[in-house]
């Protein structure tokens, strides 16, 4: 009863993470809920008794395409449609 | 209008999915209940404990039933790294410049002094006893890729030799292929287990797969090392 | 994992899972930035492997390891989780991953040479 409750609660949460990384304008938040669909579903993994695809999919999937999409982000736009310049500018100034 | 008709045809082909695989239902056995027709993962389970004396039951399907398979997985994975290196191709003197200009704060510069270490090891155990746990190759060598990826987010000039990285990813390319010629050896075929299985959970069971699996822990490992090293080279423009 | 709650559980997996699909596509079809698409396309191969392991799952089956205490659930007869889809979902996480770096570098370069990443407004095909 309470692994079935379980299961319904992380499957709504990766639904509702990815209806916001596609709905959402600003591009870093839309990354980091991609990687919050990683996590969930490396717990899922390990539920449906599968603990190498887990630990697969736990490295892969939060830590490195995390990372790459962030220094994608960083090299060009932050914004999803740049007629919004006020906060396009890039953070780091030197 | 586009809209409207892109979520149309989602909607025909999603209920189409959907209805053969609640057909097929969950947790139910699919095949045909027959006595001549004997499943697939019967065979690999019990030819992994009584041929090969091997514990992890995919490690043995990925390195010795499938081992065709992880070597086009390999090659694919070295394929998507070259070209990577080709796309973002920039001029010699611009060599040096980083994406990062600064160094982190001193929690995160000593810390990461003491976790990488710690962080490599964790790696280098996880694709030795890939045939006793579960872990392996690819799992290993993405943890080590971690590692470096940490050291080289908390210093602005630590930098990894790219020669050192490609010797070390052509040498366990090299003793991959070089294992699966060996299996030709008493007349068999190309990548057959040629040396003889020992104890159920010991270190050195399991015939050659412990060896191809260390190299395909270090190709990987030198490859995402390559790739984050890459990534991070690059000094994009300003914008705003 | 059985209880009186399991006929329900075909519907929770399966449905979520092509929902996610069908998320990830709508994502790549419809968005006018670049990044968006790579996202989809991300979120898409998610949801596809979650479909794959979730058909090799048997009620009451157990992880595909022979520990010594594996070989003993094994005689007291416990079946054991089809391996076979997690051999080949390992394989598709690795590759998919190797597919977001190559787009990803893509998108770098376009971005040098337009400076826009809005898909009307990069009209010719040659860089």
């Amino acid at each position: 009863m309470i692994a079935f409750i379980l299961i319904v609660l992380l499957l709504v949460l990766m639904l509702a993470a990815a209806v916001y990384a596609i709905v959402q304008k600003d591009l870093l938040y839309a990354v980091i809920a991609t990687g919050i669909i990683s996590l969930v579903l490396s717990i899922l993994f390990y539920m449906l008794q599968a603990p190498d695809v887990a630990l697969t999919e736990a490295a892969i999937g939060v830590a490195l395409t995390t990372i790459i999409f962030v220094i994608t982000i960083r090299n060009t736009v932050r914004m999803e449609d740049e007629s919004d310049r006020d906060k396009n500018i890039k953070s780091t100034t030197k | 209008m586009k809209k409207v008709l892109v979520i149309l045809l989602l909607a025909v082909v999603g209920f189409y999915i959907s209805e053969t695989f609640f057909d097929i239902g969950f947790g139910n056995t699919h095949f045909v209940q027959n006595d001549q027709i004997k499943p697939v993962k019967d065979t690999y389970l019990q030819q992994t404990v009584q041929t090969l004396k091997v514990s992890n039951t995919v490690t043995s399907i990925v390195v010795n039933f499938r081992g065709f398979d992880t070597l086009g997985e390999v090659t694919v994975l070295f394929l998507s790294v070259t070209a990577l290196g080709s796309i973002l191709y920039k001029r010699r003197h611009h060599v040096g410049e980083r994406s990062v200009l600064f160094s982190a704060s001193s929690i995160v510069t000593s810390g990461s002094k003491l976790l990488f270490p710690a962080i490599v090891l964790l790696g280098t155990y996880v694709f030795i006893h890939g045939h006793l746990s579960p872990g392996g190759g690819f799992q290993g060598g993405v943890i080590i890729a971690t590692g470096f990826l940490l050291m080289l987010l908390a210093y602005e000039n630590y930098s990894v030799s790219h020669t050192n990285l490609a010797v070390i990813e052509s040498l366990a390319g090299i003793t991959f292929a070089g294992v699966g010629l060996l299996g030709f050896m008493n007349g068999g075929t190309f990548l057959q287990n040629f040396l003889p299985g020992g104890v159920l959970n010991d270190l050195f069971s399991g015939g050659v797969i412990p060896i191809i699996y260390i190299a395909v822990g270090f190709k990987v490992a030198a490859e995402l090392t390559g790739v984050i090293y890459t990534v991070l080279n690059e000094k994009g423009e300003y914008n705003g | 994992m059985d209880s009186t709650y399991f006929q329900y559980l075909d519907y929770a997996i399966y449905g979520s899972s092509v929902l996610i699909i069908l998320i990830g596509l709508y994502g790549a079809l419809v968005k006018k930035s670049l990044l968006k698409v790579v996202i989809g396309l991300s979120i898409m191969e998610a949801g596809v492997n979650l479909l794959f392991v979730a058909l090799g799952y048997l009620k009451g089956g157990t992880a595909p390891i022979f520990s010594p205490k594996g070989i003993e659930m094994a005689d007291q007869g416990t079946k054991m989780v089809d391996p076979v889809p997690q051999a080949l979902v390992l394989t598709a996480i690795v590759i998919g991953f190797g597919v977001t770096a190559v787009a990803l570098s893509l998108v770098i370069r376009l971005w040098r040479h337009h400076h826009t990443l809005s898909i009307d407004q990069i009209k010719n095909l040659k860089w």
